[in-house]
Formats: C-alpha cells, structure tokens, sequence
C-alpha cells in the first residue's frame, strides 16, 4: 500500500466500518465484531504512515478542489500523526470496553452508539490528516454533529439540555470565530494550507495578529478555554465510553490539536514570538487551567470531576502552544499524547465503578478499592500520569512545557504548572485514597446485586469487578501511562521537525 | 437546434393546454413529466452552447430587434433556467404513482396545465431580451402561481393566493409603470438597446423614477424585506409540491430580474453610487436575515418556518447583490441555485410528512425520526444545508458573501452573516427535537418513510445539497463567471 492509499485507507475504514455496523445491526455479536475488526484494522493501516513520516517525508492525498484553491485533501505530518495514532490506537481499547459497558449495562440503541463512534473516529483522522484550514474545519464539524447523537443517547430531559448546550457552544464557536477566521487568513494570505514556518508571516502585523489568534483559540471551543468550556461538563450525561474516548481523547484532543496546528502552520512559532500576540492566550490558557482545577476540587460526581481536570489539562497544551518556544510545543504535543493514556484510564475506571457498583459520587466510594483492586490500582496509575509524576508518561511533558515557559522567559508559569499540580494532587488522591484506606460503608452489599461473576470472581472470591471486558482495557491503559515514560524519547523524535522552522 | 431559444417556451406552453385536453389522470402525468425533463434538456443544451460559442441570440419569427422579439441567452440566462427547469424536472415526477398531495379529485389536469403554464411564465421572463415581454412572462408565470396555490386544500388557500393576487399585481405593476418610463425616455423595449440608449439620460428625474419603480416591483415578487408579507402564507397553503416548486424556483427568477435591470440595463456604477442604492439594500437584506430566521424560530408549522427563513435566505442574495462586487454578486447568484436545491428538497420532505401524516404541525412531528429514517435524514441534511456547515452547499454560499464582506472591508457584516446562520442552528434543531426525542410513548402504527417516488425526488435534490457541496465548478465556477461578465459590462 502506498502511503497516499493509506491515508485514504486510513480515514475511509472507520466510515466503513460505521456503514457495516449499520447494516449488522440485528445481529449484536456480529456488530462488535466489525467494530473490533475495523478498529485494528484503522489502527493498523495509521501505524503503516509512521515510519514515512520519521524519515522526513509527507505523504500528501488530493481528493477534490471544492472551491479554486481551497482542496478537500490529506497530508501526513508530525503532529496530526501523534493525534490519529493516539485517536486511532485508543480505539481499540475502547472499543472492548464499549461492549463490556453497553452489555454490562443494557444499553438502549447500542447499533446507533457504534455507527456513531466509528463516524466519530473517522472525523478525528480525517482532522489528524487534514492538509489545509478547509478540511480540518470539514471534519470538525462532522465531529461535533456525529457525536451529537452520542451525549445525546438516553433521549431524557437532561441529555436533551446537555445535547443543546454541547451543539450550541461547539457550533457557534466555530461558525462565528473558527469560520470568520479561516475565511480572514484566506483573504489576507489567499491560502489555506499549512505551510511549516506558518502562512501569515509578513501578510498580518499588529494587533491583529492578537485578534486572529483569538479568534482561532476561541474558535477552537473543542479546546475548551474558558469562557466557552460548559459544553464539556455537560457532556458527561453520555454514557462512559463516550466520556472516555471522546471527551477525554478524541473530540477535546481535536480541538488542542487544532489550536498547535495553527500556531504552528499558520502563524508559525517564530512570527507569534515575535510578535508577542500570544502572551494574552498564556495569561488566559493559565487562568482556565488553574480556575477548573480548582472547580474540580468541589465537585463531588467522579465524572464531573475528571471532566474540569480534562479542561484544565487542555489548557496545559493551549499553554505549550502560546509559549511559542520549541520546548512548549514539544510538550504541548506530548501532552496529547499522555494525558489521552491517563484520562482514558480514569473515565475506564469511572465507568467500571458504575457498572459494578452504580455508585457516581466519590463521597460513596469508601473503601472501594477493596473490591475492586484492579480498578482502582489502574485509577492510581491514571491519576499519576494526570499529575505528572515519574514512572509516568505525564512526568515527560510537564517537564517540556516548564522549560518552554523557562525558555521563553515566562517563568510565572512555570509558577502556574506547579500550582495545577498540587491541585491535580488535591482533587485526585483523595479518590484512591478513599478507596484503599477508608472502611467500606455498611449498606456496601445491600445493594440487592447478585454477587459478581466472570472470571475474575473466580480466581479472586470476594471481588466485585466489573465485566472482564470493562476491567482489560483499564489496565491495559494504566500499563500504557507507565510505558510512555519509557517512550517518551520516540514521540519526542517524531515532533521534533514541526519546531524546526525553513 | 438554433431554435432552442423558442422551443424551451413554446414547448411547455403548448404542453399546458394539452394537459386539459387529455384529462386522463396518469397520462396527464407521464406528460408533464415528460415536457418538465425536456425542458431540462434544452436548458443544458443551451448552457453548455453559451459556455462554448457565447452569447445566443434568437429573433422570434425571423423579425429583427429591435422591432421584433429577441430571445437573448447569455451566461447568467442559461444559469438560472437550468435552476428552474431543473426543479421543474425533480418535482413534476414526485409521487408519481400517488394521489397528488393536498388536491381535490378532478383537479389534476387544471393542476398540471397551471403547473406547465407557470414553469412557461418563469423560464420565459429568464430567457426573453425584451423588456415588456418580461412583463408579460411574468403575469403569465403569476397567474398560474395564483392558481396553483388556491389549489390547496386548506380553505385559507384562497385567501393566500387572493392576497399573493394582490401583491403580485402591484408589483407587476410598478414594473410595467418602469418600463413605461424607460421606453418614453430611451423608445425601445430591447433590453440590450436600453442598456445602450440609458447612459445619456440617466440623469433625468424620469430614469429615477423608474428606477425606483423597478425596484420596489421586484422586490415584492422577490419578498424582500419588508414587502414579504405575502410569501409565509402562499408558501404555506399552497399544495406542498407546489410550494416546493415555487419556492425554489419563483423568487430565483425575481432575483435574476433585479440582477439584470442593476447590472445590464442601468449599470451597478449608477444604482449603487449614484443613486446610492446600496444604503438601501443591505441593511434591508441584514434586517432580512435577522428577522427572517427569527420569526421562523416561532413558528408553529414546518411549512411556516421554512417559508420565513426562505425569507432570510432571500436577505443572504440580495446582500451579495448590494456588495456589488465579485465575490458577492458569485455568492448571491451561487446561492440562487444552492437555495434551489436544499429548500426544494426541504419542501418535498414536508410533501412526504404531509402525505404519510395529513398535517405539517410541528406537534404532530413527534417521534417521526424513527418511523421514517430516510425522509428525516434528508430533513437533517437540508437543515445543515441552510445552517451552512462545510461540506454542504449552505457552506459554499457563505464563504463567498462573507469573503465579499471582508473585501469590501466590513467586518461587522461579515460577524453577523454568520451570527445569522446560527439563528438556523435554533430553527432547524428545534424540529430535529421534536422529531427525534419526542413522543416516545405514542405508538404510531403503520407510519413508514412515503413510497419511492417520493423519496427519490428528494433525495435527488438533498442529495444534490452535498454533491455541489464538493464540486463546485458547475455552480461557483459558473457563477464567478456570470459575476465578472456582469460587472465587466457595468464598467
């Protein structure tokens, strides 16, 4: 397969396998046999584009010219490839756990929840691959509205309200900032691709450098920068998975991923460190990061908490990006990669508790961890890798993004990197801390729950875990945050280039 | 083949009576239908022709301008009569095989010649070069509208086509009263010789006049803002086919009009500098927008909504028009076929919702997303369309106004063209709701997507919203075309 076919392989098996899904329907073991099936397969095919991308080149995919120079087409560089590895690789895992949770559960229209989130990944890879602002700005929206269906899943009043805040804040950000300021970059630059170095280079100066930044970061509401970061919390009324990949990987990892590739293919890291336009977007970013962790703090409901860490640690990135300096993209780009590995973990293993306990609120988890030693043993791994601590991958891009702003001579954020850290520590621990040291609350088995099978039980008696389908992928993540310590070497090599201007 | 110009009217308006004649319900249709594809056939032939050889002129009867009737095809005619004929020949067929929707027994034949005599009025005020021959194809395309709507059966049918009467009268007109003006100055009805004759007088207070009167009388059979008050109404008690053709195709034809009086025959340099004509249009065009979408938000019947933001579509063309520059002239006329396509669409699906339910309410919409997927999603797909996401055709008509809009310096234009779209977003998804989250408990037997052949002149044309939505040389390629033509000749 030559790369070019494999870009299109790439992004066109999950569309597939959305339509095989749809026509399997009826038949559920066969359903999540395409799903699995088309999720190795799309990961595959995305590992085949690696070594061509290491070794310099970038395969590039032309499908249609819409509009005179503005293509509907692909190209493979460094940073998309990081996001459709990390999209695509999660998949996987996800998709075992999806099973696991809807059959865990009973959930109601399962064919739609898959079709959905195949279509889903398909828009994350079609961003990933995107060659110019058209065709990220394409996907995007595909992203936003094929997920619509999936916060939307239960139909009741409160989905319905979530659904409406999550389309109208996605939507009019995009449509009113990301549009106005796409079709901005083409009327002064008459051209949409990213170029290494950036495009607007010499075609802007001034504040309105400041501006269209603005306009792009806000844009960007996927990235979550507050004000416009409500949709996220309110997201969570989907079910776990959903939480898990999307909302913790795919969809907000879109928009962060958005918002470096900008800043580096259209303003290019030199141009804004020049200009100073960014130093605004430092100042917001950290005030987004400290200001949701410290909302994390007070919330009560595990998945709302994961959820404001989830914006907080968007910032982390938007921050890397706005440093301007090689160091803060380099970790900033790392960042995608690690804090996915964590936050999936955790959203695994927020979804695992529910499943075998029905228990949302941290407040009830006492003594948990009894129960569930997996579960809760992979949620201590998460949460380390979330606060930045050696042996995990987090350790690594924290460290990059504290010597970018050292670099760029910021130093107070590395003042704010350290601050977020103890308040990841502070809304974090306290969760396993419950869970291992506090004695269980009595009504712990009145529940009425038949005593758990499967083949955990079996071996360890006295266990009360979720389905094995639920609790592989957990740990299989949880193991993923310890091996990216050790790989942190390899994705820093593949980002290496974008930091290198002509 | 040279006499394409004359066929493509003389076909359909000798059709019309024939209809009468025949009287046979399924033969009348397979007529008609077979006259609408026809149609379509000579408008393509003619484009393509246009595209390669230029300018077409054809003198009716062999008598020669300008004392005769010249029949003058340029790009922009060719242009918007393969918008008409081409909605002419996706909604003819619709149902084929079904009682036609909303129509009492006995009426197919009248509804058919109408239906024929008005694709003949519309295509005819597109294709002539004569000034008052416009104005006759126009009363002729109107009285056949006027017809057709009062065929709907809702009693307030007639009462909308009575008032849409009157509306259309007046402008019809005013129009007539400007071309009166125009010939006392310049003594011809030649449009192309007017455009030669005006230069020296247009400085007389009589030009002005007619100007003004030209203007206003479009504007009403265009609906724009505020003369719009009879479109809600007929768009909503006509027979939904009807008010699919007539919205994808009446207020195109109208907006072809006003193009060519501003640009061909007295000049966009005069209109919008001179006169100033600017400062009128866009705010009006920007109210239009506004308030268009937001009364569609309230309204209460599906048929309604569309309408009221068909007029807010209207505000989107005539603001690239009131631009008066290339990128906003190519988003106006691009969005004249775009338009076409996704409100076509979105009315053939209430056609099929009004068939399978008996009523358009939005309260009646209740859970239908599940009972009929592929009518629903066609609706979905409409709406993103005139919502304006990327990879539809909505997209491609707002990249260029707001493009025209940045060109020309105005950014707060620009904010609110897509603050705009986002009214859609409240419009649109407020049905979408209603279709896919409510009525869960109510059991609907036997209510499935409408047969076939309804379902393929939908999605022919939703279809359409996306496949234009990609390639665009036919469309925008066209269209940048017409627009440089247009303001190369009022240079």
């Amino acid at each position: 397969m030559t790369p070019p076919t494999a870009i299109g392989v790439a992004v066109l098996l999950p569309l597939l396998g959305a339509i095989g899904i749809q026509l399997t329907g009826k038949r559920p073991n066969l359903r999540e046999a395409v799903t699995i099936l088309t999720s190795l397969l799309t990961f595959g095919v995305v590992l085949t584009l690696v070594r061509e991308v290491t070794s310099g080149s970038r395969p590039e995919l032309e499908l249609a010219e819409v509009l005179p120079g503005v293509a509907l087409a692909f190209q493979v560089e460094p940073l998309g490839m990081l996001y459709a590895l990390v999209a695509a690789g999660l998949w996987i895992p996800t998709a075992l756990y999806a099973i696991g949770y809807c059959r865990g559960h009973d959930e109601q229209n399962q064919t739609r929840f898959f079709t959905c989130f195949a279509l889903a990944i398909f828009a994350a890879l079609g961003i990933a691959f995107s060659r110019n602002l058209f065709t990220l700005f394409l996907f995007y929206e595909v992203l936003t509205l094929s997920t619509y269906p999936l916060v939307t899943h239960y139909g009741n009043d409160e989905a319905k309200a979530a659904g409406r805040t999550y389309l109208g804040i996605l939507l009019t950000t995009s449509v009113m900032f990301l549009l106005m300021a796409i079709l901005w970059t083409w009327h002064l630059t008459g051209t949409l691709e990213f170029a290494p170095g950036g495009i607007l280079n010499g075609k802007a100066e001034g504040p309105m450098v400041a501006v269209l930044l603005a306009l792009y970061a806000f844009g960007t509401g996927k990235a979550a920068l507050m004000p416009f970061h409500r949709w996220l919390p309110a997201a969570m009324v989907a079910p776990t998975p959903v939480s898990a990949l999307l909302h913790a990987v795919a969809i907000v990892k879109a928009g962060v991923f958005t918002v470096l590739k900008v800043i580096v293919y259209v303003f290019g890291i030199n141009f804004l460190d020049e200009t100073d336009a960014s130093v605004w977007l430092m100042y917001a970013a950290s005030f987004t990061l400290l200001a949701s962790s410290i909302i994390a703090l007070t919330k009560d409901n595990l998945k709302a908490r994961l959820a404001y860490s989830t914006i907080s640690q968007l910032s982390y990135i938007v921050l890397g990006g706005a440093l301007a300096t090689s160091a803060g993209i380099l970790g900033g780009g790392m960042h995608i990669a690690m804090h996915a590995m964590g936050k999936i973990t955790l959203f695994f293993c927020a979804g695992a508790i529910f499943v075998a306990s029905h228990k949302k609120n941290i407040s009830d988890m006492d003594g948990i961890g009894r129960a569930m030693p997996f579960t809760m043993s992979a949620f201590f791994l998460g949460s380390m890798s979330i606060i930045g601590l050696p042996p995990m991958g987090g350790s690594w891009s924290k460290w990059y993004l504290a010597l970018g702003a050292a670099d760029g001579h910021h130093a107070i954020f590395i003042a704010v990197l350290m601050i977020s850290s103890l308040l990841s520590i502070g809304y974090l621990m306290p969760v396993v801390g419950r869970a291992f040291l506090f004695p269980a609350k009595a009504s712990e088995h009145d529940h009425g729950h038949a005593p758990a099978s499967g083949p955990l039980s079996r071996i360890f008696p006295g266990l009360h875990e979720a389905p094995i389908l639920c609790v592989a992928p957990l740990c299989l993540t949880a193991l993923g945050c310890i091996a990216l310590f050790f790989f942190a070497g390899d994705i820093y090599d593949l980002l290496l280039p974008i930091t290198l201007e002509p | 083949m040279e006499h394409l110009p004359v066929l493509q009217i003389v076909i359909p308006l000798l059709a019309a009576p024939v209809c009468v004649l025949l009287r046979h319900h399924a033969t009348v249709r397979t007529f008609a239908v077979l006259v609408a594809w026809t149609c379509l056939g000579i408008a393509l032939t003619l484009l393509a022709e246009v595209r390669e050889g230029g300018t077409i002129s054809y003198h009716l009867g062999n008598w020669a301008p300008p004392l005769g009737i010249e029949y003058r095809v340029d790009l922009l005619n060719a242009y918007v009569l393969v918008i008409v004929s081409a909605i002419g020949a996706v909604v003819m067929p619709f149902g084929f095989g079904t009682p036609e929707p909303g129509l009492r027994d006995g009426q197919h034949h009248l509804y058919y010649a109408a239906f024929l005599l008005c694709l003949t009025g519309l295509l005819g005020i597109t294709i002539t070069g004569d000034a008052f021959n416009v104005f006759v194809f126009l009363e002729v395309s109107s009285l056949a509208a006027y017809t057709l709507i009062s065929l709907g059966q809702h009693r307030r049918a007639l009462t909308a086509g009575f008032s849409y009467l009157i509306m259309g009268s007046i402008g019809g007109t005013f129009i007539l009263v400007a071309i009166g003006m125009i010939y006392m100055m310049t003594g011809t009805l030649n449009m192309a010789d007017i455009a030669e004759r005006l230069p020296p007088v247009l400085g007389t207070r009589t030009i002005w006049m007619a100007l003004a009167f030209l203007i206003i009388g479009v504007s009403i059979k265009l609906a724009v803002f505020p003369l719009h008050q009879w479109l809600p109404n007929a768009y909503s008690y006509a027979p939904p086919v009807v008010s699919a053709f007539l919205a994808a195709t009446a207020t195109k034809v109208s907006y072809y009009v006003l193009v060519r009086a501003i640009f061909t025959l007295f000049g966009a340099a005069f209109v919008f500098e001179t006169m100033g004509m600017q400062r009128l249009l866009m705010p009006l065009a920007l109210l239009a927008m506004f308030l268009g979408s937001i009364a569609a938000i309230y309204q209460e019947d599906l048929k309604r909504v569309l309408a009221y933001s068909s007029i807010a579509q209207i505000g989107y063309m005539t603001l690239g028009l009131s631009f008066a520059n290339e990128d906003g002239l190519t988003g106006g006329l691009v969005h004249l076929f775009n338009h076409a396509l996704m409100k076509g669409g979105l009315f053939l699906v209430v056609a099929g919702i009004v068939y399978k339910l008996g009523s358009s309410a939005i309260g009646d919409l209740r859970g239908i997303g599940r009972k009929m997927p592929v009518t629903m999603a066609a609706f979905v797909i409409g709406g993103l369309s005139l919502i304006g996401v990327p990879g539809t055709v909505g997209f491609i008509s707002k990249w260029y106004l707001v493009l025209a809009a940045l060109d020309s310096g105005s950014y707060v234009v620009a904010f609110m063209i897509l603050a705009s779209s986002l009214l859609a977003v409240v419009y649109v998804w407020r049905i979408v709701e209603v279709m896919y989250f409510q009525g869960d408990g109510e059991s609907r037997e036997g209510l499935s997507d409408p047969p076939l052949s309804m379902l393929i002149p939908t999605w022919v044309l939703i279809g359409g919203t996306i496949y234009f939505g990609f390639t665009t040389e036919l469309t925008a390629g066209t269209a940048s075309e017409i627009a440089r033509m247009l303001l190369e000749g009022a240079k």
